[in-house]
């Protein structure tokens, strides 16, 4: 599905990314953990094009990416949830919504809505709020069905349990899992190893720009590395 | 609390003496070749005292006196108003506009020819706020120079019709398409900039085009202007008394009315009438296609505007050509209105209006930024009695209104997008 091979990325000449080589498959969960600096969203960035490899190549259900523009990456069948959420503050949750399905027809929009609706019935409540007044887990939660809207093949979630409570990145985590189920292919980039290893079916450990581990989630979170290093012992 | 209120009392109080003193109470005279400083008379310099311990007092007493006047009853009963439900709020509203816009129609004909003739110089800048109200109030780019796109449709009718013997109507989409090419050209640039920087480039253009319009004495003639702009036809009839151009007739011999000044301007009053309207139409328009929401989506995140697979280029492009092309719209008006122009009325003191006028009105509110057109082309008109004061007393009121209403005069009521759930 996704594809990154030996991917370096610079911002103007400091090197963010060293050769880094990331595969997802077609319907998995896929997590890349690592600490504060490691390289993760960069990598995430890279992949949407903003900035682009400075040498190296990403596929996408095998087309070349690499020096794609932006927008036309993301209109591809792939969706991100920015890191720390960024709703639309001023619109309502519903058009926040429409944002999201902005490529797709009327009809398509409201189908997706109500799927979306079904997902996270606290939004269908919310429907009329503006984004801005809601909490951070419902305005998680918003992100991710605004990111769901354009009816992505996968998604991309940067940190999506950044600032919440456990009991609120309990359900986020829920939702993710039943985003598979319905055949959506999941990359999950996460500071909250645990979680994110326990979902996963395989996993990345990203540090300082290159991938230092690459197991099944099962076996990384068994790892006494990753379990001395991320998990505290 | 007291201690820091006659504290901060002093200090208003001594801001005022020391900001009024050297304006009222020194005078400069000539004797001869020299100029000697003398004070003002004694009941200039009481009456400042006067103003300065008003403002002490005022300043000392302010909390006490702000709570009393909220506590006001018709103050007090607007703000617990329920408001009223939104289907029946646009309905009232769309038959006040069109109330408002039949009665303009009407109106020169009962009012003076001055009258008229300020009236068409609002319309002109309620076109003109109404354009850049895309540009910074829908899309959030702080565009300050704004005026070299009016500049660029005011020029281009001039030029065209000197040298290509072009009229109004040929020129005006002619020069709302140059400036709206213009707004394409500076907008490629600045893509990159956002906020203070942006700013400071527009800023750069817009003095660039004074600059050029100044200098290029072979084609503009320089800081002479250009005259002789022709006046608009209503179907090749002329409003002059002597027909000029061939194959023209004349309005009052056509009709059979006898000459009067009167019938150009109101005539000129109508055309500006008719092109705001169909510029606050077309930009409504926009504002609730999908273009419209991505402007907004641009503004408020850009991040996650482009993550959902906008693209930035093409929203900014759109936002700047769009805003200049109605620019050069009321150029055009504006150079026909006035039949001369130089370099000397597009400076920049016009695009800080113009930006004033949009941050008055309330960002992005289109009926907001036309009562602010009004009010902020108006009022220093009324103030006229007062001479020298006037720019003073509409720097008050724009501070007054800072302070009081900070989101405009009409902050944006957000258009609400509904799809239609049966279908």
């Amino acid at each position: 599905m996704l594809v990154l091979e030996n991917v370096h990325t610079h911002y103007g000449k400091i090197e963010a990314l060293h050769g880094v080589s990331v595969e997802v498959n077609q319907g998995e969960i896929v997590s890349l953990i690592g600490a504060n600096g490691a390289g993760k969203t960069t990598l995430l960035m890279t992949v949407c094009g903003s900035p682009q490899a400075s040498s190296g190549s990403v596929f996408l259900e095998g087309r070349d990416i690499t020096h794609a523009p932006t927008a036309s990456i993301m209109r591809s069948g792939i969706a991100i949830v920015p890191e720390g959420r960024r709703v639309f503050s001023g619109l309502t949750v519903e058009e926040n919504l429409h944002m999201g399905g902005f490529f797709n027809s009327k009809a398509e929009i409201r189908k997706s809505q109500d799927h979306v609706y079904e997902l996270f019935p606290r939004l269908k409540e919310r429907e009329q709020q503006r984004a801005g007044t809601m909490s951070g887990g419902e305005q998680q939660m918003l992100a991710i069905g605004r990111a769901l809207m354009s009816k992505p093949r996968m998604i991309i979630l940067d940190e999506p349990s950044l600032g919440l409570a456990p009991i609120v990145i309990q359900q986020i985590f829920e939702i993710i899992g039943q985003l598979r189920e319905e055949g959506i292919t999941v990359f999950l980039v996460e500071q909250n190893a645990h979680q994110a290893l326990s979902l996963a079916d395989r996993g990345y450990v990203l540090e300082t720009g290159r991938i230092r581990l690459h197991d099944t989630g099962a076996n990384l979170l068994a790892n006494p590395d990753v379990r001395n290093a991320y998990l505290g012992g | 609390m007291a201690a820091n209120n006659v504290r901060h009392a002093f200090f208003s109080a001594l801001i005022t003496l020391i900001i009024s003193y050297p304006i009222l109470g020194l005078n400069l005279e000539a004797q001869g070749i020299s100029v000697t400083l003398t004070g003002a008379d004694t009941s200039t310099v009481i009456a400042i005292f006067i103003a300065v311990i008003v403002v002490f007092v005022f300043q000392l007493f302010r909390e006490r006196l702000m709570d009393r006047v909220r506590e006001l009853p018709f103050l007090s009963a607007r703000a617990h108003k329920e408001p009223m439900a939104e289907n029946k709020r646009a309905k009232i509203e769309s038959w006040v506009i069109t109330g408002i816009v039949v009665l303009a129609l009407f109106w020169p004909f009962f009012v003076s020819r001055g009258a008229v003739d300020l009236a068409t110089l609002v319309l002109i800048y309620i076109m003109l706020a109404l354009g850049l109200n895309v540009v910074v109030g829908l899309a959030g780019l702080l565009d300050l120079g704004y005026v070299a796109f009016y500049a660029v449709g005011a020029y281009t009718f001039a030029l065209l019709a000197q040298y290509a013997d072009f009229s109004f109507w040929m020129a005006l989409p002619v020069g709302a398409c140059l400036a709206a090419l213009f707004g394409l050209v500076l907008g490629f640039p600045v893509l990159r900039l956002r906020g203070d920087y942006l700013a400071i480039v527009t800023l750069g253009f817009g003095e660039i085009i004074r600059i050029l319009l100044n200098n290029w004495t072979t084609l503009t003639g320089g800081p002479n202007g250009i005259g002789g702009i022709p006046d608009p036809t209503l179907f090749g009839m002329e409003f002059g008394r002597r027909v000029k151009g061939e194959g023209n007739t004349s309005f009052h011999d056509t009709f059979g009315i006898a000459y009067s000044g009167e019938h150009k301007v109101i005539f000129l009053y109508l055309i500006a009438l008719v092109l705001a309207v169909f510029t606050a139409m077309v930009i409504r328009r926009f504002m609730r296609m999908p273009v419209g929401r991505a402007w907004e989506a641009l503004r408020e995140d850009e991040i996650a505007a482009r993550s959902l697979g906008l693209s930035r280029t093409a929203v900014k492009l759109s936002a700047f050509t769009i805003g200049a092309f109605f620019a050069g719209f009321s150029g055009t008006v504006f150079a026909s209105k006035q039949g001369f122009i130089s370099p000397e009325s597009f400076v920049f003191l016009e695009s800080a209006i113009v930006l004033a006028i949009v941050v008055l009105g309330g960002m992005g509110s289109q009926i907001g930024v036309i009562l602010a057109a009004i009010a902020v082309t108006i009022l220093p008109e009324l103030a006229r009695e007062f001479s020298e004061y006037r720019m003073l007393i509409f720097g008050a009121a724009m501070v007054l209104m800072m302070v009081w209403r900070p989101q405009g005069l009409m902050p944006m009521r957000r258009i609400h997008i509904e799809l239609n759930r049966q279908e």
